[in-house]
């Protein structure tokens, strides 16, 4: 495990919620492989369905110190990561969220807007994030496509695989220019969510509203 | 010695004798060097014509890749005849798997040579009727449709005769079978059923497609030889008399099969990558009537009394055939009793 | 090399470095990244010669390997579910010939209703069909039994066929060790056929047998399974050798030693067993894994061996004979036949249904506990089931039972929204 990489929970589950077409399997494969570029044990899986664009999906992510040998679906996530917002009011995506868990959101609305205010505020202020990840993969990659760049904010946030490890991760996935460009993306949206939790840090206690503000990264 | 000029058809059958030709003109069947793949003692029976189709066509095969040919079959009678416990007729490498999948098979034989570099070995694939047009048709149109390196051949006997003379989608209309029983106000097989599977192979354009009969072995072992002088998917349909479910006289199998041609019930013709290239003229047109009337099959058309209606409708089928297939000569066309 | 890799293309690499010389595919989920993944390679010519060949069906994938391997060819091939029962006539035949083809079951339960997740109803379908049947645990035993099944299939003439289940293994993204060519190359001589079409050497293969000797060429293949029982071992001792690390056996035993409670199973479901296991250990309860690796031949002396000393089996399986009860159940009994040990059978996972370590422990709980029905469906929604039988036994047309469970838990699921909202 690299020296700057902590698991805040062991075994460490992530629930991935997109839709069909946005890379949710391929972005719960990408954090599996970083986490085992960190010497940690990882598995991932999607929640098996008819494939169709558009629709929901759920891929899963472990991560251990250990050999993972359960098979069941995560249903007490530690992290959620919601790659598409607009799934939070059709869907339960929060469900058995882990309390002491993460929660990044991929929108450039702030969560009072979104309407998750009071939800949000049963946890930890630096757990919590939205990132503009679909305008931050607009800008580096001219596609919609956060998947990876969302990863790097995951990164940023919980500690539990590195950046470098990330940006290995969608180079061993992809090649050529799709790779540099979606680490470019990445590394923007690690920085922005750096930033962020230092906002949230010294605003100790408030409610922070920086994600709109800030979608220069 | 002297040489006069040889006249063919001298028996009024319009075969031409071996012994009138020339060695090298001579069918791989008279040669006594002929490799015999379906040799003797099978259990097939008297008359059959499937026996006979596929000891030619084999032969020749045999002939036209120096002896290198890989047979495989469908379940059928061919395969029950020649592999009784414990014996083989077979003198050739020969597999049997099932009933509906002898394309396939053939499809993963022609694999494994060309894996191994040996695509001078050719495969052969066999079935009857049922076994090509029926319960193997998706696997044959599989083949056709990959374009594998395979002859597949149909032995056409028109109906499943070795579970006892059922109907297939072979089986002619009006035809007395198990499953089409001569009863009722329309007895026999129905019309407006069945399937021409030499055109299916033609739409699938595959190299080759020819049709034959047992009456013309010339004919039969040229096209052999010719659809193994080429690669890719080639198709033989080769109309085969079953004396036992035709009702026929086992001694007249060859001749019901020239009947069957020379009435146009059954066109004998060639086609390369989807287009017809070649038609075996009628040489005498005869009426319908006498092809039926050989076989007990059709013998409720002719008994109690005739049934006019539906003689006549099996003769349009002739002469749509004839039409469709050009299969008169022109001046032969004039003089045919139905065409005046 | 170890990899952080899907199933499907681990098992992919697996098989392409057994040197397959004929790959037929038919898309079937979840099969399908196993063989689009064999094209690729075949394609780019990693995996060379082979031929990789788009079939139109089932039935026509198990008769290409039927009729390439009689021809001396390296056959393999993969399907699941639907598709499997579609090939089932040259399943029984490709076995029936003695033809070493192997293939890759991504298990999938089979419709009515139509289902396209996991569990082992394909399999157990077949399981008297004369192949081999091996059973992955992980993605990496999947693995290494593709490579084990290419040796076993060969020695014996046999074919076998590789049970990994349908997305839970096939599409999970794991370590897997991948081994390198020269060890595949080391543990899996060139295929020499016991028997091949050959213009030099001419056989009739496929011939028809009557009643004068059909029962001893059945018999033969019973003999041959029963040879295969006995090679499995040996077979298994040679791969960690060359491997580095243990696969494959007839069974798997975990915390066996002075275990009253063994849990016997197959496939992705031992992990979760253990891990509810382990926390039961914890607790001091005395509970083991018994995981059957060969399920054909079925091993009925090892099983016999290591649960003779248990007070009381738990076997949990993921199909069953309707009418019967468990399946692999049945099997276990018959190898307990000599003794009195408490038995119990567990469906569970049917179609999908998560697995849960919750609902495991909690079930081993009423075990220890001797509150188990001799037969349990896992998780099984009683009161659905209840309201079915119901509608049945009131109207002669009640109608489709699918469409009507349906219509019935999204009504139950509104109702419930109602009353909490």
């Amino acid at each position: 495990m690299g020296k700057d990489v902590r698991l805040l929970f062991d075994p460490f589950g992530i629930r991935i919620h997109g839709r069909g077409g946005q890379g949710v399997v391929t972005a719960a494969e990408l954090l599996s492989v970083a986490a085992f570029l960190e010497g940690l044990h990882a598995q991932a899986f999607p929640s098996f369905g008819s494939e169709r664009m558009g629709a929901p999906v759920v891929a899963f992510c472990r991560i251990s110190t250990r050999t993972i040998r359960t098979r069941e679906p995560i249903s007490a996530p530690d992290a959620l990561i919601i790659q598409d917002v607009t799934l939070i009011h059709q869907l339960d995506v929060f469900s058995g969220v882990n309390p002491f868990g993460y929660v990044l959101i991929n929108t450039s609305r702030t969560f009072d807007e979104l309407g998750l205010g009071e939800f949000i505020e049963r946890f930890d202020r630096t757990h919590v994030l939205t990132v503009p990840a679909t305008e931050i993969a607009l800008e580096h990659l001219g596609r919609p496509v956060a998947n990876a760049v969302l990863l790097a904010g995951f990164a940023a946030m919980s500690n539990a695989v590195s950046l470098g490890s990330v940006s290995e991760a969608i180079k061993r996935r992809f090649s050529g220019i799709t790779a540099d460009k979606n680490v470019a993306a990445a590394e923007s949206a690690f920085n922005f969510v750096m930033k962020e939790l230092e906002g949230s840090r010294s605003l100790s206690g408030v409610y922070h509203e920086g994600a709109k503000d800030s979608s220069d990264a | 010695m002297t040489f006069q000029p040889i006249k063919f058809y001298q028996t009024g059958s319009f075969v031409v004798g071996n012994r009138l030709l020339g060695e090298n003109l001579r069918t791989v069947q008279s040669d006594i060097a002929r490799s015999d793949s379906l040799t003797l003692g099978h259990r097939a029976c008297q008359g059959c014509g499937e026996a006979l189709g596929a000891r030619y066509a084999l032969d020749a095969a045999m002939r036209a890749t120096g002896n290198k040919i890989l047979a495989t079959n469908a379940t059928g009678c061919l395969e029950v005849f020649t592999t009784p416990y414990p014996e083989t007729s077979w003198q050739i490498p020969w597999l049997h798997s099932v009933f509906g999948n002898t394309a396939a098979v053939a499809t993963g034989m022609a694999a494994a040579l060309r894996v191994k570099g040996r695509e001078d070995i050719r495969v052969v694939a066999q079935a009857g009727d049922g076994g090509t047009e029926d319960i193997g048709f998706g696997c044959l149109s599989g083949m056709f449709e990959r374009n594998d390196d395979v002859l597949f051949i149909c032995y056409d006997n028109q109906a499943y005769m070795n579970t006892g003379v059922q109907r297939s989608g072979a089986t002619p209309p009006a035809v007395r079978t198990a499953t089409t029983e001569a009863v009722g106000s329309h007895p026999g097989n129905v019309f407006g059923q069945g399937k021409n599977l030499p055109q299916i192979a033609m739409a699938h354009e595959i190299p080759y497609v020819a049709t034959a009969t047992v009456a013309e072995l010339h004919d039969l072992e040229a096209k052999v030889e010719k659809a193994m002088s080429m690669r890719g998917a080639r198709y033989l349909h080769i109309l085969v008399p079953c004396p036992l479910g035709w009702g026929s006289d086992p001694s007249a199998t060859i001749k019901i099969a020239r009947l069957a041609k020379e009435t146009g019930l059954f066109p004998v013709f060639e086609a390369e990558s989807g287009e017809v290239t070649g038609v075996s003229k009628i040489r005498h047109r005869l009426p319908v009537e006498s092809y039926l009337s050989e076989q007990r099959r059709y013998a409720h058309l002719f008994k109690p009394v005739e049934n006019r209606e539906v003689l006549d409708r099996i003769q349009a089928m002739a002469d749509r055939n004839v039409r469709r297939f050009g299969l008169l000569e022109e001046e032969v066309a004039n003089n045919t009793p139905r065409e005046q | 090399m170890l990899e952080q890799i899907e199933g499907s293309r681990a098992v992919a690499k697996a098989v392409a470095l057994c040197r397959p010389e004929v790959v037929c595919a038919y898309p079937i989920s979840p099969q399908t990244h196993i063989v689009e993944a064999l094209g690729v390679l075949v394609k780019t010519g990693e995996l060379s010669p082979c031929e990789f060949i788009n079939v139109e069906s089932e039935f026509a994938a198990m008769s290409v390997a039927i009729g390439a391997s009689a021809t001396g060819g390296r056959a393999y091939t993969a399907t699941a579910s639907q598709g499997l029962l579609f090939m089932i006539e040259a399943i029984y035949n490709a076995a029936g010939l003695g033809l070493p083809i192997v293939m890759t079951l991504a298990n999938r339960a089979i419709g009515a209703p139509i289902n396209i997740w996991n569990d082992h109803s394909d399999a157990m379908a077949v399981r008297d069909s004369g192949w081999i049947q091996l059973f992955a645990e992980t993605n990496q035993d999947a693995v290494d039994l593709h490579i084990q099944a290419f040796r076993l299939a060969e020695e014996i003439s046999m074919p076998v066929m590789v049970c990994m289940d349908g997305f839970i293994l096939t599409h999970a993204v794991e370590e897997v060790d991948t081994p390198s060519q020269g060890q595949v190359d080391a543990f899996l001589p060139k295929f020499v056929p016991r028997q091949v079409l050959d213009v030099d050497d001419p056989v009739s293969i496929g011939a028809m047998v009557g009643p004068e000797a059909f029962s001893e060429v059945r018999y033969l293949a019973h003999a041959k399974q029963l040879q295969a029982k006995e090679k499995i071992p040996g077979i298994s001792r040679e791969f960690e050798l060359i491997f580095g690390h243990p696969a494959g056996g007839l069974v798997n035993g975990y915390r066996l030693e002075n275990a009253d409670t063994v849990v016997v199973a197959m496939g992705s479901l031992l992990g979760t067993i253990k891990d509810a296991v382990d926390d039961l250990a914890e607790e001091g309860k005395k509970v083991g894994v018994l995981g059957i690796t060969t399920f054909r031949p079925f091993p009925l002396e090892e099983v016999y061996a290591y649960l003779s000393e248990a007070r009381r089996v738990v076997t949990i399986e993921k199909a069953f004979a309707v009418g019967m009860g468990g399946i692999l159940a049945t099997d276990v009994a018959t190898s307990l036949n000599r003794v009195r040990i408490d038995q119990y059978s567990v469906i569970a996972g049917l179609g999908g249904r998560a697995i849960t370590k919750a609902s495991v422990r909690s079930l081993l709980e009423d075990a220890i506990d001797d509150r188990l029905e001799p037969l349990t469906f896992l998780d099984l929604d009683h009161e659905l089931v209840e309201r079915e039988i119901t509608r049945m036994r009131e109207s002669k047309r009640s109608g489709p039972t699918a469409e009507n469970l349906i219509r019935d838990a999204q009504l139950k699921k509104f109702s419930r929204t109602q009353r909490d909202g």
